[in-house]
């Protein structure tokens, strides 16, 4: 990989449509058995006492705490940002989340509950999560988050002209989109799960690095399949590649469907075997997830405790 | 012809109804009275106890929330099936216990009549341990009694099926889900009555069945946060005393049972269903 993208191809292949349309298709193309069977092998890997406390920590602070709903309320972001600052409050060493991550018009709410905790609010923007919409109204879209003093973006691309080809309309979709975020940092969600193929995913997850996402994140929460192990393993070359080739590190979000310990376990590994270990941090891994924080406090107490916890003593949701 | 070589059968634990094996992937040689092989059967782990638990606390909810009528219904099933195999539970109990099969028999007669005794209970217990409470004020009061949730069972180690039957319906039949421990000498009734519940109607995950060790296992199911109560009567007494300690830290029930195995085939009474029941009282403005 490092020889086909070398900064001077890179430079290259945002030239025109048609450059990035050559660049995009000259990748390599994915192993689809090599990498699942490499995700189901690192997945049976064993994590066992101190080295699982100190990935329960790890991952705690790397939750991005979610909720997009549409019966979501000022009440429920409110009790939301209580739980990303302290997850088990009877125990005050367990680390806060990340970000907690609201719908653009929850934003400026999210923010006033978490004024001065040190814990970003991430909003999703540009017509979340279909993506189905004007440019204007998704830069607007990402404008109303941004106002609202949301440090993190979440935006969608627009897969069906990703799919149809049309790479440069997608491309510069993101560009204005990271124009219009100006301090904030900018999530490209993928939405692997309407990708169809590992190919596509490692063609989108470099679309997203070359226009420029801080990170990339595979999917909504609202389509199924959601993340996968080997759909991560695929983005996480892509950005140690785009180390490798440019020297800047950029992050990897896997979302959805990531609801217990033991999967957060093996996404860890995965980041520490495929990416590496400088990515073992909030700064370039994420998980989006709304549930996993309950199982993470609960599989923390049990490690401290040494006894199994139930949900009779931890929030769990 | 030669004789025939009868298959030697490795038996799983039933948990979540499901049939998996020990996750620690032990096994233990089961023998008879005499010490002649049997079979052999999942020698359970501390982590199986934890799947245990948690499929029992996912069934909880259907089936305290299922009707009293419909939870005897499907008691009531339970005993049918095993009246179904009462020759296989008796060769079982036979070679287990070392005793004669017209014996045996009668063991498995009286644990079906046990069964059924404790499914009729189902949809009279609240009428006998619930109440009408005269109150002073312009109020009904009732209380009405509630399962406490998810019960440990250290089931006897001498009486593998009457023993087992009779600690176990009582947890069943008040709407509490149950994590057994079996007898680890004696498993083969508990495995086979294992097979009998998850082919009648009983929703999987109520009753969870784990071979192994009283003793072994004891401790985790009393320390373990998510449950409720835990009757010790399979341990011996001093793990009885472990078992008190790591429970005290969650506030669980633990049932006081007498030091030795009583005599099973004398007649129940309710006082079992008791222990896994907690009442609830409710105020009710009266005449608004």
């Amino acid at each position: 990989m490092a020889t086909a993208s070398s900064p001077a191809v890179l430079a290259d292949a945002t030239r025109d449509e048609t450059s990035l349309s050559r660049f995009l298709h000259g990748l390599p193309g994915v192993d689809q058995v090599g990498v699942e069977a490499r995700a189901a092998s690192l997945g049976t890997r064993s994590i066992k006492k101190a080295a699982k406390l100190w990935a329960i920590d790890t991952a705690i602070s790397m939750v991005d705490l979610t909720t997009l709903e549409g019966a979501d309320t000022r009440g429920k972001v409110r009790s939301l940002a209580a739980k990303a600052r302290r997850p088990d409050p009877d125990r005050p060493d367990t680390p806060p989340v990340a970000a907690v991550c609201v719908y653009p018009d929850m934003a400026a709410t999210a923010v006033e509950a978490l004024q001065g905790t040190g814990i970003g609010v991430a909003s999703v923007a540009t017509a979340f999560p279909s993506g189905r919409s004007s440019r204007e109204v998704k830069l607007t879209d990402v404008r109303l988050a941004v106002e609202a003093g949301a440090a993190e973006v979440d935006m969608v691309i627009d897969r069906g002209a990703f799919l149809e080809g049309r790479y440069g309309h997608v491309f510069d979709e993101i560009r204005a989109v990271k124009q219009a975020c100006g301090d904030a940092h900018l999530k490209v969600i993928l939405e692997t799960g309407e990708l169809a193929t590992y190919d596509n995913v490692r063609r989108a997850s470099w679309l997203g690095l070359l226009a420029g996402g801080d990170f990339i994140k595979t999917s909504t929460g609202k389509v199924s399949p959601a993340a996968t192990l080997p759909v991560t393993h695929v983005m996480l070359q892509a950005v140690r590649d785009w180390y490798d080739a440019t020297g800047e590190l950029r992050g990897v979000k896997p979302a959805g469907g990531i609801r217990s310990t033991k999967d957060a376990l093996r996404y860890l590994v995965a980041v520490h075997e495929v990416a590496g270990e400088e990515w073992l941090t909030p700064e370039l891994f994420r998980f989006g997830a709304s549930s996993l924080l309950g199982d993470l406090v609960l599989q923390r107490r049990t490690q401290h405790d040494g006894h199994y916890s139930g949900p009779d003593y931890v929030a769990v949701d | 012809m030669s004789d025939r070589v009868s298959v030697a059968k490795t038996y799983k634990l039933y948990i979540d109804g499901k049939f998996p094996r020990s996750e620690s992937g032990r096994t233990y040689p089961v023998t008879d009275a005499e010490g002649g092989f049997l079979a052999n059967a999942s020698h359970a782990s501390r982590k199986d106890v934890r799947d245990a638990v948690s499929a029992a606390r996912k069934a909880f909810g259907g089936w305290s929330g299922a009707t009293a009528y419909n939870r005897g219904q499907v008691l009531y099933r339970v005993a049918e099936v095993l009246e179904g195999r009462r020759e296989q539970f008796a060769a079982e109990v036979a070679a287990c216990e070392g005793v004669p099969t017209a014996d045996a028999m009668c063991t498995v007669d009286a644990a079906v009549d046990r069964w059924v005794w404790y499914a009729g209970w189902t949809d009279k217990i609240a009428s006998v341990l619930g109440a009408a409470n005269p109150v002073a004020g312009p109020y009904f009061s009732f209380t009405v009694p509630e399962p406490t949730g998810v019960v440990g069972v250290l089931a006897p180690q001498s009486s593998s099926l009457l023993g087992l039957v009779s600690v176990l319906a009582p947890v069943v039949a008040t709407g509490c889900t149950a994590v057994v421990v079996s007898s680890a000498d004696r498993p083969l009734p508990a495995i086979t009555l294992s097979e009998v519940l998850a082919t009648s109607d009983v929703p999987g995950g109520v009753v969870n069945v784990l071979t192994g060790r009283a003793d072994e296992l004891g401790p985790w199911l009393a320390s373990h946060a998510d449950v409720n109560a835990i009757d010790p009567t399979g341990a011996s007494a001093e793990s009885r005393v472990d078992i008190a300690q790591q429970a005290s830290g969650t506030v669980k029930r633990v049932l006081t049972v007498p030091g030795d195995e009583p005599d099973w085939t004398r007649r129940p009474d309710i006082s079992r269903l008791r222990r896994y029941l907690e009442a609830k009282t409710v105020w009710h403005p009266k005449g608004t």
